[in-house]
């Protein structure tokens, strides 16, 4: 038996649709910063494979999934961020309370 | 032909993968959902291990699991009581959730098994052993040279984009 590209590409697909369901499914926000994360990290998988399999001798997949873990941080620390400031603004983090911006 | 080991791996990180990747997104309380997305990171991480990719898979649980989970974990004790549930999801949302992630995932399940696979399909130990395995010397060459097809002006980019990132994280969680 030969682990090949589709190996690693099938979970990939099916961890982006879980995160798919959630991000549509759930209400509170950090529930859905979670499926962004999960769909995120299938993306990432799928470059690391390609570049394994297709491009065995260079780098230029795990380099982006490199960058691409670092801009992900990013990008949390200032959805949390935001999330405190709704939470102290509102009293809970569900997407159902929030219907007014400030202006 | 791959080892019975690396199968075996394989195996058991993939389902252990799904597994914890649709409890994440089911869980109702949501400190439980933030634990399943950590181990859905550790999986992907022992799945870099097992590609020849050691210096990423240690990234990805440097930063993902540990910086960023800690971040979920802060934030979630900071707005929620620890027995907190979320309420039951109401059905329309469900059969929304439900269309929109299988039909995206036949999609591109469809597409996956129809494309020409090529060389591509060959086995992991074959590819790990024709593409020499990538030390820790050429990756800092080439993350911090200014040669072609070297990254010296993206890695700064992204140090000014975390400092940025720092500044406005304080900025707009800060008490007024």
């Amino acid at each position: 038996m030969d682990l090949g590209i589709l190996w690693y590409l099938v979970p990939s697909v099916l961890m982006f649709a879980c995160g798919v369901y959630g991000f549509v499914t759930r209400k509170n926000l950090i529930a859905i910063l979670i499926s962004l994360e999960l769909m995120l990290n299938a993306a990432d998988l799928n470059f690391v494979a390609f570049n394994r399999y297709i491009f065995p001798g260079q780098m230029e997949g795990m380099i982006f999934t490199l960058f691409a873990i670092a801009i992900a941080a990013a990008e949390t620390a200032i959805a949390i961020a935001i999330i405190i400031n709704v939470y102290r603004a509102i009293g809970n983090t569900d997407i159902n309370e929030i219907k007014k911006l400030k202006f | 032909m791959d080892s019975v080991g690396n199968i075996v791996l394989y195996f058991v990180v993939a389902i252990s993968m799904l597994v914890f990747s649709v409890m994440a997104v089911t869980s109702r309380k949501i400190l439980r959902s933030a634990t399943y997305l950590l181990f859905v990171l550790i999986s992907t991480a022992l799945f870099y291990f097992q590609l020849g990719y050691q210096f990423l898979g240690a990234v990805q649980i440097a930063v993902y699991a540990g910086g960023i989970m800690v971040l979920f974990i802060f934030s979630i004790l900071l707005t929620h009581r620890p027995d907190d549930k979320s309420g039951k999801i109401e059905s329309h949302r469900r059969i929304a959730g439900i269309c929109a992630s299988v039909l995206g995932a036949a999609l591109l399940l469809g597409a996956l098994f129809t494309m020409p696979v090529g060389a591509a399909g060959c086995s992991l130990t074959d590819v790990l052993a024709a593409g020499n395995c990538i030390d820790m010397q050429t990756i800092g060459h080439t993350l911090l040279g200014t040669d072609k097809f070297h990254y010296l002006l993206p890695f700064e980019a992204v140090s000014v984009l975390l400092l940025a990132c720092i500044i406005g994280g304080v900025v707009v969680a800060r008490k007024r």
